[in-house]
């Protein structure tokens, strides 16, 4: 049985993926490119039609969302806030000699207004607020790099990847029977690529104590589910989760639908780990992989580009 | 036992942000249906640690602890002696 780490040394000698020098932090290969690319189109196709808005993200995001959002309350050893210097010239001198020297630059420096997109739904809050729903809510869908400040050795936990979402704003109905319908035309679309998909329930990882009472809600109340496979090593892991927030970022960032305040959910895909997912399932030659998979994929880049004519 | 139910009853009002005001609530009735959120609940836990000066175990941070009213004061009476409990809540 092989290891995340051996899957990793796999990936790295094929040229797959390139060490981008901090654990979790990879360069792509435009071969690994061509793969989340497909994917992203394939699962993006069947929805063309039922999105009021489709977004591409960038990877940072107003540092206000983290706090409206409960982010930083919830996730603050995840989030990344960003730091630029804001000194004067007079302060360069000092600043640079601890740069050449290898001292501590970075307690110099100052935390902006931008912070690294957290999720791909959470830019799509603010942007929602004071605007005026129509009673049976509104869909979306949102593409965005983001970031979860967890080093690791594992291929599975990058610190930087893509996620696809197809969100939901309105009633507590809509947002429900949302996420029900993407889990289960999730599930046939990942297991069409070949996948072995398993849906559980499952909980976000928060911080602290508190965390532990969130987590413990999330999962009595079966609001989160994950679509796990095995992405890096026979163990199984999350390839994409369907959330179902309650009234959380309707009552965060104000929004309203049907005269109450608005309910919202979101499946996401996760790109880079399904590509993985895909890599371990079918092998690291793309050329090889089973021409069903390959026309599947291929099918939903062709379809894109259609849709963007 | 009033005196318990009593501080629990203050910090529900303080933290619970319930449409409804906690005195006129059951013992046992379900406060999740009387709109206590997941958010609510986690500051209703940090008051309740805050005002009875206990810290609630990993075993106890689960939503059924915050379920009701009675609930909590069993959550409350497992952690320390009544007299204890009575002390902290005067």
């Amino acid at each position: 049985m092989s290891t995340p780490e051996d899957f990793r040394a796999e990936l790295l000698a094929a040229g797959l993926l390139v060490d981008g020098g901090v654990p979790g932090v990879y360069h792509r290969s435009f071969r690994y490119e061509s793969i989340v690319r497909g994917v992203q189109a394939y699962v993006s196709a069947p929805a063309h039609e039922e999105s009021f808005l489709q977004l591409s993200l960038p990877p940072v995001q107003a540092r206000s969302t983290l706090e409206i959002s409960g982010y930083v309350s919830s996730f603050p050893n995840l989030m990344g806030l960003i730091s630029s210097f804001a000194g004067t010239e007079r302060e360069v001198a000092a600043f640079l000699d601890e740069t050449e020297g290898g001292g501590d630059w970075a307690s110099r420096m100052t935390p902006t207004d931008v912070a690294l997109c957290s999720a791909a739904c959470h830019g799509l809050y603010p942007m929602l607020a004071g605007t005026s729903l129509p009673d049976e809510g509104r869909r979306y869908e949102v593409h965005a790099w983001c970031f979860r400040h967890e080093p690791s050795p594992d291929p599975a936990r990058m610190q930087s990847f893509r996620m696809h979402e197809f969100v939901y704003v309105g009633t507590p109905s809509g947002a429900e029977a949302h996420r029900q319908a993407w889990i289960s035309r999730a599930t046939g679309l990942l297991e069409d690529l070949g996948l072995a998909v398993d849906v559980v329930p499952a909980n976000d990882p928060f911080f602290g104590r508190s965390g532990r009472l969130l987590a413990s809600n999330q999962r009595t109340k079966e609001l989160k589910y994950e679509l796990i496979a095995p992405i890096s090593s026979p163990a199984p892991g999350a390839i994409s989760s369907g959330n179902y927030h309650e009234d959380h970022f309707g009552s965060a960032f104000g929004l309203r639908a049907n005269g109450d305040v608005a309910h919202s959910a979101c499946f996401a895909f996760g790109l880079d780990r399904i590509s993985l997912a895909l890599l371990l399932r079918h092998g690291l030659e793309v050329e090889m992989w089973p021409a069903d998979v390959r026309r599947r994929l291929t099918a939903g880049l062709d379809a894109g580009a259609r849709a963007a004519t | 036992m009033s005196d318990l139910d009593g501080t629990i009853r203050q910090v529900l009002e303080a933290h619970g942000r319930l449409p409804s005001t906690p005195s006129q609530l059951k013992a046992d009735d379900d406060l999740y249906e009387r709109g206590l959120s997941s958010h609510a609940s986690v500051n209703v836990m940090l008051a309740l640690e805050d005002a009875f000066d206990v810290e609630f175990p990993d075993s106890l941070l689960k939503r059924g602890t915050f379920r009701s009213i009675a609930a909590i004061r069993e959550a409350l009476e497992s952690l320390a002696t009544p007299a204890t409990l009575k002390a902290e809540s005067r």
